[in-house]
């Protein structure tokens, strides 16, 4: 069922929620229906953010919602069959293939994957029904503590997405690969709620890419909670490929227990507006969060990532390190916070963020920061906003290569920094791939999956 | 000089010192060897004053007072200097305000006036040749930038200038090349007089070619086990610390 | 009682030495602020109507502001209504000669370590004291009055030189920049002002001396410094208050104009009261500072020291608009017991080849919170800008906190900016090292901490650098945690 309306504002968006509050409530347990009043709440009173919000100093998200768009209530049947669309030859990635379209699971009814036992990979909604107990310990525990509007739009709104449930003591080799699509007939806009869970001990890694799979407008809000339980380690690599008309609004909250690590990874190629907030808790001691981004951006691309690593308790380190290199009248924007607790002690916090501009109409706005209330910490953080090195570039042409080619080299060498972060060889080398493709202009963003060769 | 009587130390709530006994008298040189982990480094800092390390038992009497009712400052001002394994860094603040201030500390607890800016600058020159010191790392912050050779070369020449009655040099041979290792040791050997000790700290016996020991001491598991003249320095070298060990009937 | 305990005590039962109160006979008005009290300030001072249009417009503007709230500090709530906004020290008739200064004033100059007399003062450095806002005296005037220039009180320059003021006032800091400095705009009461003429390189230091006396009153002073081609100036600025219970609020407004080539230096040694160890008392510190360079090859340097004051807001910046210009703001913040300082820089490049150096070193102790806040910004005809920035924090103690915001927006390819910042704390091992040498640990703390803030107190001027090196440690005695 397809409802067109015409939003412009953050009150048609409040609008729209209470008038269909029977439809958001339909199918969902009480646990995630109660924080919707709560959730449409803060979003109204603060509004869709635009430059005034100083968090979202560098990207105003209301010219977003001036287009028409419709909205998914309910969970419609497509009959993608991704072996049709996707042929994936990154050898151990294609074990397990979970597919999201325009926010809804999809594949309801096919056994995923032949995971380890114990592990759930399911409907989101359909697990809160199934395992409320589980869902309901960790359901909105983190978003639910945010005053971001968007976020409490999503929470207010959402339905479906993916659970993903790793049991103490099990440990998933291969990367589970989630397709996010975005397909339909009209303009859209969709949320997604996902919940992944890494019980005690437990290792899983997330490969997240997003596309869209035609040209329609879209406009994506996609929420994510993940707990790291003690001893477990999680990863998790964004890939964002969507076409550059569409709007890509993430939101990814994790929360780590002692000894817990936590590997994050964005890497964006395509996309019109792409806004990423990234917010990881250390809540338990010798915790470690390596967060790090990779930004390719051309034509009038605008990629914003706001990093916040809460260093909650003594012992925990942090590392983060993104890296934009910016063409055309693309803008790119970096906002990072480290904030280290009272009594974090020996806390080690460190923070990267490097730009290059290759043309005299990109921009890039970076604002890091430190709020350091302990003492017995090690803490830095560095920007730099520069050209290609043009010395670098003068030795290689002097060896004789190119200058096309130097600078491709150049730019790889940048980036590469960043990829080399990436803890899983196959999945790394695939990076590795595609971004030499999307630095020579042969990646499009028309292309179905940027992980997979298209039949 | 110096008496050590059954000194028990913890670091951190583990036991380094059990029971150490020693005694020094002036005009002497004394090494005390041992392998990794016996104690060496924890007696230098204990006798320091560092609070790092807590003293459970025993007493130490240096120049006829109690050592351990002293703070840090008020033991180098009586006459006792270590000379760090590892001398830490000080950026920003420059040798030769460091120095002078140290200087004229002393001075003030001798009752004596401090030392003017040239009479200072002139004291520098004089020690600088003792220890072949050259007027670039003076210049510098304290010990920043400075090279393993150079930050011990550096602690020698702190020696120099301030003139201590008790000396301890711990691994003061560590990292040292030999040309490194010659200076420091006639820097040392420059500065022995008969109203001054040493203590030389060290896990090999090649500093001890340079510097000559009256008594040489094998500290194992937080106790001097052997204590004899300076031919023990090379039994050591020969038969290696196992040989201690195995007499201990380990 | 630990070491540390005894000194920390031993420390905070220290009186700010510039907390004493001169009984003289002051004028001033009552408490409370509308247009009518602007209208009565700009009489008292006999200005000119374009003055108080000036000051009528900023006050209407001000009536619509909102104060700022995006600093990361705690500001309680202020009375506008419970300041009196002007006070003078009564004197008995117009100076002819320093005979003619009160003795009650000249003995505070004098115990603030500020002779008035000329033969008796540093040679070469030119005083404007300042007393409640009301330039009290000017030193040197005849002497610099021989090469041209001109340094006198800003109600002075207003009856004087009304064509100069008139000209640059407003330009670097217009009346509707932000809450406080329409409120300035609206208020101020004097200041200091000094026009250095083409060509002209100032023979000596210009300084200007402020004294808060008076109790509830706020001091709003304005200082207009214009350099013309060709021509330096190094200025300097000094501060203190009695100490009180009540807050104090001070909202000045800086503002420097360099023309082709000019240089300009200012220092700033901070020392306002900074309340009680309870966090009882202090001055408001929510100053306005900032430089155009507006000729090619220009430059404007701003040097502080900051340890006083119970709440800074204070961001001393550069607009680089001449080619070749440059900016550079060298910082030291320290905040002690409930001191909160938000503070740093503005760099704005908009010439080509513009260049900027930030250098700001936080130092934070007891219960304080000390941030810095800057922002470079590159604006898109301004090719081959350069920025460095350096920001580093020394937190002293487990209760404080050290904040770091800068801002960098660039939309120029060719722009190259970097930002680096790092946190310490002075470690055990560097105070056992100095102790070992026998040094105890109060100097030793001092003396990290001057080295730490070496790169910043070498910027100023000798004397100022001794007085601010000296201060840091008064500051911190003890403190280390």
């Amino acid at each position: 069922m397809l409802e067109t309306v015409n939003y412009t504002a953050t009150e048609e968006l409040t609008d729209l929620f209470y008038q269909n509050i029977e439809m958001y409530r339909e199918g969902c347990p009480d646990f995630m229906n109660n924080p919707r009043g709560k959730a449409i709440g803060i979003f109204k009173r603060r509004g869709i953010p635009s430059r005034k919000n100083e968090d979202y100093k560098y990207t105003d998200l209301r010219p977003v919602f001036q287009n028409d768009f419709s909205v998914i209530p309910r969970y419609v049947e497509q009959n993608v069959d991704l072996h049709e669309v996707f042929n994936c030859d990154v050898p151990q990635l294609n074990t397990h293939l979970i597919l999201l379209i325009n926010g809804w699971y999809y594949g309801r009814n096919r056994k995923m994957g032949n995971f380890p036992e114990g592990v759930i990979c399911s409907s989101l909604q359909h697990a809160a029904n199934e395992h409320p107990e589980l869902v309901e310990k960790y359901y909105n525990q983190l978003a639910g503590q945010s005053e971001d509007p968007m976020s409490n739009l999503n929470t207010a709104l959402a339905k479906d997405g993916l659970f993903f449930y790793v049991p103490d003591n099990v440990t998933i080799e291969a990367p589970v690969q989630v397709i996010n699509l975005m397909n339909a007939k009209d303009h859209t806009f969709a949320i997604q709620r996902n919940l992944f869970v890494a019980g005690k001990n437990s290792e899983v890694k997330i490969v997240f890419c997003d596309h869209t799979l035609n040209q329609q407008y879209y406009i994506l809000n996609n929420l994510s909670e993940c707990f790291v339980n003690d001893d477990a380690r999680f990863g998790f690599f964004s890939v964002q490929n969507q076409h550059n008309g569409a709007v890509n609004n993430t939101h990814f909250y994790a929360k780590l227990g002692n000894h817990a690590k936590l590997d994050t990874n964005v890497i964006t190629l395509n996309g019109g507006i792409v806004r990423n907030n990234l917010q990881v808790k250390l809540a338990g001691e010798h915790a470690h969060a390596n967060v790090n981004g990779l930004i390719l951006a051309d034509e009038k691309q605008h990629v914003d990532n706001a990093t916040s690593i809460d260093h909650m308790m003594p012992n925990c380190t942090s590392s983060q390190l993104y890296k934009n290199i910016l063409d055309d009248q693309s803008s790119g924007a970096f906002s990072g916070k480290i904030h280290v607790f009272r009594d974090a002690q020996k806390t080690e916090a460190f923070q990267q963020n490097n730009n290059v501009l290759l043309t005299e109409t990109a921009e890039m706005n970076t604002k890091p920061q430190l709020i350091i209330d302990a003492d017995d910490v090690r803490c830095s953080h560095g920007a730099t906003v520069g050209r290609i090195d043009e010395d670098a570039l003068f030795y290689l042409r002097a060896r004789g290569i190119g200058e096309k080619e130097a600078r491709l080299m150049i730019m790889f060498a940048f980036a590469e920094e960043v990829l080399s972060q990436i803890g899983v060889p196959v999945l790394r080398e695939r990076m590795e791939e595609l971004v030499d493709r999307r630095l020579r202009g042969e990646l499009g963003p028309c292309q179905n999956c940027s992980l997979s060769h298209k039949k | 000089m110096l008496s050590i009587k059954n000194l028990h130390a913890v670091v951190e709530g583990k036991e380094i010192l059990k029971g150490i006994n020693l005694e020094i008298k002036p005009g002497e040189i004394h090494a005390i060897m041992g392998p990794n982990g016996s104690g060496k480094s924890t007696l230098a800092n204990v006798l320091a004053g560092h609070e790092k390390y807590e003293v459970t038992e025993g007493e130490i009497t240096f120049m006829g007072e109690n050592l351990l009712d002293q703070a840090a400052e008020d033991r180098a001002r009586n006459g006792l200097f270590l000379s760090f394994q590892y001398p830490i860094e000080i950026p920003g603040v420059s040798m030769v305000n460091f120095l002078k201030t140290a200087v004229n500390e002393h001075r003030k607890h001798k009752g004596l006036d401090p030392l003017t800016a040239s009479q200072f600058l002139k004291l520098m020159e004089e020690k600088k040749k003792v220890v072949e010191i050259s007027s670039q790392l003076t210049n510098r912050s304290v010990n920043e930038g400075f090279s393993g050779g150079e930050k011990k070369r550096n602690e020698i020449f702190q020696m120099a200038m301030l003139e201590p009655r008790l000396s301890i040099l711990d691994e003061t041979d560590s990292g040292l090349d030999i040309d490194a290792l010659r200076v420091v040791a006639n820097g040392v050997n420059a500065l022995k007089r008969d109203d001054n000790a040493t203590i030389v700290v060290t896990h090999y016996q090649r500093l001890l070619d340079y510097i000559i020991p009256d008594h040489v001491h094998v500290m194992y598991n937080g106790k001097i086990v052997k204590s004899a003249g300076k031919e023990l320095a090379y039994e050591l070298e020969e038969k290696g610390y196992d040989w201690i060990k195995k007499e201990l009937g380990e | 009682m630990t070491e540390q305990d005894k000194l920390l005590e031993q420390v905070t039962n220290e009186d700010y030495k510039f907390g004493f109160v001169t009984d003289i006979e002051t004028d001033i008005i009552d408490i409370g602020l509308n247009e009518d009290v602007v209208r009565l300030i700009s009489l008292k001072k006999e200005e000119p109507e374009w003055m108080l249009d000036f000051r009528l417009k900023a006050y209407r503007k001000w009536l619509e502001m909102k104060a700022p709230d995006w600093a990361y500090l705690k500001v309680p709530p202020i009375d506008y209504q419970s300041i009196s906004y002007y006070a003078a020290p009564k004197q008995k008739k117009k100076l002819n000669s320093l005979d003619e200064v009160d003795q009650e004033l000249l003995d505070t100059f004098n115990k603030l370590g500020i002779p008035l007399e000329e033969q008796k003062h540093l040679a070469g450095v030119a005083v404007d004291a300042v007393m409640d806002s009301v330039s009290v005296k000017t030193t040197f005037k005849e002497v610099l009055a021989e090469k041209g220039i001109i340094f006198c009180s800003f109600s002075e320059a207003v009856r004087e030189f009304p064509d100069l003021v008139k000209k640059y006032l407003g330009n670097a800091v217009p009346y509707a920049d932000n809450y406080f400095a329409a409120l300035n705009s609206a208020v101020f009461s004097d200041g200091s002002f000094c026009y250095i003429p083409k060509g002209v390189r100032c023979p000596m230091e210009l300084s200007t001396y402020f004294r808060i006396n008076a109790a509830n009153t706020g001091q709003f002073e304005r200082t207009l410094i214009v350099a013309d081609d060709d021509s330096y100036v190094s200025y300097l600025e000094g501060c203190t208050a009695p100490m009180r219970d009540e807050n104090q609020l001070h909202a000045a407004v800086v503002e420097i104009i360099a023309m082709e080539r000019a240089e300009v230096k200012y220092s700033t040694v901070q020392n306002w009261y900074p309340g009680d160890k309870n966090g009882k008392g202090g001055i408001y510190n929510f100053v306005t500072k900032r430089g155009i360079c507006r000729g090619d090859y220009s430059k404007i340097s701003w040097t502080q020291v900051e340890t006083g004051s119970a709440i800074t807001w204070k961001y001393p910046s550069c607009v680089l608009m001449g080619d070749h210009s440059k900016g550079e703001f060298y910082s030291v913040a320290l905040t002690n017991h409930h001191q909160q300082a938000d503070t740093g820089t503005k760099m704005i490049h908009i010439g080509k080849n513009t260049k900027s150096l930030i250098v700001s070193k936080g130092i934070s102790a007891g219960v304080s919170n000390n941030s810095y806040r800057g922002l470079v910004k590159v604006s898109k005809r301004a090719d081959n800008a350069r920025n460095f920035s350096q920001c580093d924090s020394l937190l002293m103690g487990s209760k404080c906190g050290a904040h770091t915001f800068p801002y960098i927006e660039c939309a120029n390819k060719s722009a190259i900016l970097e930002h680096e910042a790092t946190t310490s704390k002075i470690s055990e091992d560097q105070i056992f090292y100095c102790n070992q040498r026998g040094i105890d640990t109060e100097d030793a703390v001092a003396m990290i901490v001057n080295g730490y803030a070496k790169e910043v107190l070498n910027k100023l001027p000798m004397e100022f650098a001794v007085e601010a090196q000296k201060l840091l440690a008064l500051s911190l005695e003890g403190s280390v945690g």
